[in-house]
């Protein structure tokens, strides 16, 4: 039974692919303070901020290199490695916090066999804990790729993911 | 609205879409296409109910409104068929009805006074028709055509209005800083950085009313002599992204963004920035930095953003929910507002009700309500008839109040003298089953992770206070760990640049001054009593409750739970890591933990 929220849509361009980058740097040329959204667009290209990348975009806009990783370092939304298929966020705000998101994260790690920041072997999932993403009525809460589930209690989660699975997650065990 | 037309109104902010709004649009699309229905669909932004999303606000051609909850698509054919065909209100869906205010959740909306979210759930938010149908961008155009600069930012001072971001400054004394520093070029900021766990208003503001944020710059814009602003907003919140982009198009064709504004010789413009996740960046002169496309650190002030801000020009930053109150001053008159509130905290104040409070959502109230008022009349008291405990205000700067302060009222300075602070508007209650130390621990890892590393006092002195606060929790706390943490807190305080620093030991201090019982359990008796801190809890399985159903065996990553089918089972307490997997499967509600 696999739903329609196909992975597809989040297919990123290859790295060396260089065509959406030089459109990035063209889209911000000559703009003050474009460094961030430059990094943000390549990120939305591409799905990481690989070093070809970054020195590619160094050479195009004539940041150093150094600015480009201290930003990128500085905020958690840029990241330097890949990741998988499919991104799940479990929040950690305050209500989701004392919700429990807490047992939301140990079924995840416990179900996927990996911990916060990895991604599974065969590269479909990675998991990342998140500060609070402001939806605190519905605690706790998990994203994945852009779906939010809500109130969500711990036996629910491996439904939820099953239907992310390239396989459909095989049968129900529940 | 009198085409004979039935009106659905759709909640379709995160909330609502979280909840499952998008599958209940289609089935109220899929129904509408049947012709069988003289009705047509909108959208709109949060109502505040998000305890009951999804939401859809029922109006009939005679003006009866009726506010079904807790939708799904397979309610939604019986719905239409019984209130559309049949005439007949499904009372048990009922959240709300205009000719019946005791109904459902009614008394919800009657405690609050709406003026930031004046339109919020009402209007569609990605129709500039419909906001100006209320009344929308008036002010901006009195303000612009009939008002001198000195006479608007004499308005906003004689409201009262205060910084909503936190700090409270009054923004009219702050508008007159940037309109008097020199310079020609000059910005206006919108601050929609929220940062603050728990806290969520901004975001519903600008999902469910963008054109109030926007016509509030316009007018500040104008008031400061700042012809360009920017909206700073977390990139966390694509759909408030979205809709203001939607919001600015509609704008600039309209000329009420461009050149010439509202037929004046005034330009102004708006650009978006988009936040990278930092929430240092919401401070304002790391939030500066970020614009400029740097490092998001703060600097120290003076000088000020009003004199020296964005590229080295006179700024003026303001909050989200701050701005969308002046289209409402300007309207309505300064005075007007400064009838609501106390002496010196004016107007109202959007809180975030979430935890353990039965209803969660959004709530307008006037300043002055007291805590008790809000958490219980507005937010229906504790969830599931538990005892409340501690209500956390002010996100990571703030503090946890105990039932003893519960008649304080909600005001600037009544608030900071609990030791808490009113803070942008989070506000989450705990029961019972929230361990104070922990949720102490909880928000010094946000702080210390989210410490931009500038400063010392900050960078090590919350790494300092987590590690303490890390081992309280882990049952290793010592004796002399209390007046550590206090020691260090009133260093912290002291001595950091910026306020993430200068407030980040206040949730700290505030648990350790009303709920001190709870350090000692643990460190004394090493005992947590809300049974949430792992290594100082045993899980148990009620027998009496256990029907051997084998549902937690299964569960058990260690194996550490066993028993004959059907016959009460036992968990190992040398082998279980108390991970907690088994409590939610349990059908029968039989583990506890002590
Ligand atoms: C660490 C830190 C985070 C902050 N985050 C926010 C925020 O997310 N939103 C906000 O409006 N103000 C935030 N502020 C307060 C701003 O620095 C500033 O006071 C505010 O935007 C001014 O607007 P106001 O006068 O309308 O409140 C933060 C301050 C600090 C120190």
């Amino acid at each position: 039974m696999r739903e329609e929220n196909c992975s597809c849509a989040r297919r990123f361009a290859d790295i060396n692919d260089l065509g959406p980058l030089r459109q990035i740097l063209e889209r911000y040329r000559g703009e003050r303070g474009a460094l961030i959204p430059m990094l943000q667009d390549a990120q939305e290209a591409y799905g990481y901020l690989d070093e070809k990348i970054m020195r590619e975009l160094a050479k195009g806009s004539g940041y150093q290199l150094s600015q480009l990783y201290g930003v990128a370092t500085f905020y958690t939304q840029f990241r330097l490695k890949p990741i998988g298929e499919h991104l799940i966020r479990v929040c950690h705000g305050t209500a989701c916090h004392v919700a429990g998101a807490e047992q939301i994260s140990e079924e995840i790690y416990n179900f996927l066999g990996i911990r916060d920041g990895e991604t599974t072997e065969d590269g479909q999932f990675t998991v990342e804990s998140v500060m609070c993403v402001g939806a605190c009525s519905l605690s706790p809460i998990m994203i994945v790729d852009e779906d939010t589930h809500g109130k969500l209690r711990p036996s629910d989660v491996r439904k939820v993911l099953k239907r992310y699975m390239r396989d459909g997650g095989g049968k129900e065990d529940e | 609205m009198s085409n004979g037309k039935t009106k659905l109104v759709l909640g379709y902010g995160t909330c609502g879409i979280a909840a499952g709004a998008a599958a209940v649009k289609e089935a109220l699309e899929r129904e509408l296409e049947t012709g069988k229905y003289l009705a047509e669909l909108d959208i709109a932004g949060c109502m505040g109910f998000c305890f009951k999303e999804p939401i859809v606000e029922v109006i009939s051609p005679d003006g009866l409104s009726v506010v079904y909850g807790d939708l799904t698509p397979k309610k939604v054919p019986q719905l239409l068929e019984s209130h559309l065909l049949q005439g007949r209100v499904i009372d048990e869906w009922v959240v709300k009805r205009s000719d019946d205010p005791s109904a459902g959740e009614g008394d919800f909306l009657a405690h609050q006074h709406r003026i930031v979210l004046r339109n919020c759930g009402i209007i569609n938010p990605e129709s500039i028709d419909e906001y100006i149908a209320t009344g929308g961008y008036e002010a901006a155009r009195k303000a612009l055509t009939s008002m001198t600069p000195e006479e608007i930012i004499g308005e906003v001072t004689k409201s009262g209005l205060r910084g909503r971001g936190g700090a409270g400054f009054p923004t009219g004394t702050k508008w007159g800083f940037a309109r008097k520093a020199p310079g020609d070029e000059k910005y206006i900021v919108c601050n929609a950085d929220e940062g603050d766990p728990g806290a969520f208003m901004d975001r519903s503001v600008l999902e469910g009313d963008p054109h109030a944020v926007i016509e509030g710059m316009i007018i500040a814009g104008y008031a400061i002599g700042a012809r360009q602003g920017y909206i700073y907003c977390r990139a966390e919140y694509p759909l408030a992204l979205r809709r203001l982009e939607i919001a600015i198009t509609q704008c600039r064709e309209r000329g009420f963004l461009g050149k010439g504004i509202f037929g004046t010789e005034w330009d102004f413009d708006i650009k978006i920035k988009k936040g990278a996740g930092a929430f240092v960046c919401g401070e304002e002169t790391a939030l500066i930095a970020s614009i400029e496309g740097k490092r998001g650190m703060p600097r120290p002030r003076p000088p000020f953003p009003a004199n020296e801000g964005l590229w080295g020009k006179p700024t003026n930053i303001n909050n989200v929910e701050t701005l969308a109150n002046v289209p409402w001053i300007i309207r309505h008159g300064g005075e007007e507002y400064a009838r609501l509130g106390t002496e010196k905290s004016k107007g109202t104040k959007v809180f975030c009700l979430a935890g353990k409070v039965r209803r969660t959502g959004l709530a307008e109230v006037p300043m002055g309500m007291t805590l008790r008022q809000v958490i219980f009349d507005v937010g229906g008291g504790i969830r599931g008839g538990k005892e409340f405990k501690a209500v956390q205000l002010g996100g990571p700067s703030g503090g946890c109040l105990p039932a003893s302060l519960l008649d304080t009222p909600v005001d600037y300075e009544a608030i900071t003298a609990t030791g808490a602070i009113m803070g942008s508007g989070g506000m989450i209650v705990a029961d019972s089953t929230t361990c104070m130390v922990d949720l102490a621990r909880y928000f010094l890892t946000f702080t210390q992770a989210e410490s931009c590393g500038k400063c010392v006092p900050c960078r090590l002195g919350t790494k300092r206070m987590l590690e303490i606060l890390e081992r309280i929790c882990r049952g290793e706390g010592e004796p002399e760990d209390i007046g550590k943490l206090e020691m260090l807190a009133q260093d912290i305080k002291a001595a950091s640049l910026c306020a993430l620093g200068g407030t980040a030991p206040n949730p700290v201090l505030t648990t350790l001054r009303y709920f001190r019982n709870e350090y000692e359990d643990h460190i004394f008796r090493k005992k947590c009593t809300a049974g949430v801190c792992p290594a100082l809890i045993t899980l148990y399985i009620d027998a009496d409750k256990c029907s051997g159903c084998g549902a937690c065996a299964k569960i058990c990553p260690v194996g550490a739970i066993s028993g004959k089918k059907k016959e009460p089972h036992g968990i190992d307490a040398e082998k279980c890591i108390r991970c907690k997997l088994c409590l939610s499967r349990c059908p029968e509600e039989a583990i506890y933990a002590e």
